[in-house]
């Protein structure tokens, strides 16, 4: 039996991976992006989670709305991404050192 | 008829959303069969819709009371009305004093344009969240506009680096809020703010604070306060002058309005424990924002930590908690607004094409140079220092009050003191300009006449609403109850 407690777990391990890959990734920005994706879909999964023990739909219709913003936003930036590789020929996290905080 | 019914009557509160979506279309398409052969025709376009949307909203939109539409999803409120005002002029503002800018620097195209429009209809439905999901669409749809606007001179690979930056932090802020907007609807079962603002007056389960505290990181990101605060300099930084015009202005009252209808209104019953999170970070913020902006040479930087610092201003209004220090954060942001135009109206009219006046000695003996361009900047510094008569000072004085209100003693002390260091840099900026030398010829400051009124006027309007600031006061005190 899956319980709401197993779901969430998941989701916080999803969470923290995401998290961790975008803090310790040093070598592609690409990486980065997946990580993002992966943040999204860790919060979707609470909603689905929460969504089913709850009995209540709209959760549901949320993650809808959080897939088609994640899609939005992939597109955006990997639109970025071109652009910077087109200017600097490396999409190495590391040579993002212009600007410093 | 039954009130959930739609019709032209009841949208009539959803005016400026509605008008701005077509007009973004028009707009679109515009650019696509007019723009190649008129460059320029697109921006007059842009403009007339917002001064349309602006008449628009002060005809339609003017709700005496709180209308609640779209099945709960959507509030409008003497309050939405006033900030969907404040944005239609500001982004009217921005584009006005950009154009030479982008003109002159061969950017000036439609795209950025339907840009900044669709980042203004992210701002309204901010503005008019009244649901989690109204809430994270607005916040998406003015961040994903402006990330494709940081990255809009695609000849500069200072501005892909920062948007790169903005992206992939603004992400994980757009991530925690998910996250934590998840939780929150888990241990409420409501989407609808009004509705978790019920559930959360009861006894509620303790696991809220969890999703609470996602939440409070996220908006802290969004805002820019410390320690969530290292994209703001560099996308400052890093934007074309013209796009840090627009996102350090608009965008403010989107988030102003993330906040209060999130924290203030949505979860206001663990109000205690939010307060307890952000007078922290607004303290952080107040102290590394001022302190941090006194050793930049670069006037754009300079600029974004005193943003920062400001930021902690408006967090210290919602950590008093209370209707007036919510009310004086709602004065504090719009007067900020209204500086920030300003001051980057400033920096945008000393520069020129391959030279971005973004250094502080560019600024060294501007007195000389253009006598008028100097006083409208040292009265926009002395603002945002907070010297009277100018209107930044009421701002800081009734932040201060509703602390006072509140026995924050401490917070009190720290914002007094942390105005005091701050008003050093922003009177190096006057001493700079006035008293000291050019140190080599400099090129001339842009001489077009409509965008140099526009500026008086709005150098002006922060020394008028200096003397008599009981107006706007008034009208900030009564639209938040």
């Amino acid at each position: 039996m899956i319980t709401l407690a197993d779901m969430l777990t998941l989701s916080g391990i999803l969470f923290a991976l995401a998290v961790a890959g975008i803090f310790l990734n040093r070598k592609n920005v690409i990486l980065l992006l997946m990580c993002v994706e992966l943040l999204l879909l860790a919060a979707n999964f609470n909603f689905i989670a929460f969504s089913r023990m709850l009995g209540d739909l709209t959760g549901q219709v949320f993650v809808f709305f959080v897939l088609t913003v994640a899609a939005a936003e992939s597109a955006i930036g990997l639109a970025i991404l071109v652009v910077l590789f087109r200017e600097r020929r490396s999409i190495n996290v590391e040579d993002l050192n212009t600007l410093k905080g | 008829m039954p009130d959930t019914m739609m019709n032209l009557h009841s949208i009539a509160a959803a005016v400026p959303e509605i008008y701005l979506t077509a007009a973004i279309c028009i707009v679109l398409l515009f650019e696509a069969f007019v723009g190649a052969k008129r460059p320029g025709a697109t921006g007059t376009l842009t403009l007339l819709v917002l001064v349309v949307g602006a008449a628009l909203t002060v005809a339609y939109a003017d709700v005496a009371h709180r209308v609640v539409l779209f099945d709960g999803t959507y509030v409008a409120d003497p309050l939405a009305y006033v900030l969907k005002l404040a944005g239609f002029l500001a982004v009217a503002v921005a584009l006005l004093y950009s154009r030479a800018y982008l003109q002159n620097r061969d950017i000036l195209k439609g795209e950025y344009y339907v840009l900044s429009l669709s980042a203004l209809l992210g701002i309204f439905v901010l503005i008019s969240a009244n649901s989690l999901l109204t809430v994270y669409l607005g916040v998406e749809l003015l961040a994903l506009s402006v990330y494709a606007m940081v990255a809009f001179d695609r000849e500069s690979g200072v501005a892909a680096e920062a948007a790169m930056k903005y992206f992939v932090l603004g992400a994980i802020a757009s991530g925690m809020l998910l996250y934590g907007m998840s939780i929150v609807y888990g241990l409420t079962g409501t989407l609808n703010l009004d509705g978790i603002a019920v559930a959360l007056s009861a006894p509620h389960n303790l696991g809220v604070i969890l999703g609470l505290t996602f939440i409070v990181v996220a908006v802290a990101f969004k805002l820019g306060a410390v320690p969530f605060h290292m994209w703001l300099p560099d996308v400052y930084d890093g934007a074309p002058t013209s796009v840090t015009l627009f996102i350090g202005t608009a965008p403010k009252l989107g988030y102003f309005a993330l906040a209060l209808r999130l924290l203030a209104h949505g979860l206001a019953g663990v109000t205690v424990d939010w307060t307890a999170m952000l007078a922290p970070l607004a303290v952080l913020t107040l102290v590394v924002g001022n302190v941090v902006a006194i050793a930049q040479t670069n006037i754009k930087r300079m600029l974004a930590y005193s943003t920062i610092s400001h930021v902690g201003f408006i967090l210290l209004g919602f950590v008093a908690g209370t209707v007036n220090g919510y009310g004086a954060a709602l004065y504090y942001t719009l007067v900020y607004v209204l500086m920030a135009l300003g001051f980057f109206g400033v920096v945008i009219l000393a520069s020129r094409k391959g030279f971005e006046a973004d250094k502080l000695e560019h600024y060294k003996g501007l007195y000389r140079r253009d006598p008028l361009l100097a006083l409208a900047m040292a009265m926009l510094m002395f603002s945002t220092a907070g010297v009277p008569p100018f209107v930044g000072f009421w701002a800081k004085l009734r932040i201060i009050q509703a602390l006072w209100e509140t026995q924050h003693l401490w917070l009190v002390v720290t914002a007094v003191v942390m105005s005091v260091v701050g008003a050093f840099y922003y009177l190096r900026v006057v001493k700079l300009m006035y008293f000291d030398e050019a140190p080599e010829s400099l090129p001339d400051t842009v001489r077009s006449f409509g965008v140099r009124f526009a500026l008086g006027v709005n150098a002006a309007a922060v020394l008028v609403l200096g003397i008599l600031p009981a107006p706007l006061l008034d009208l900030c005190a009564r639209v938040i109850h």
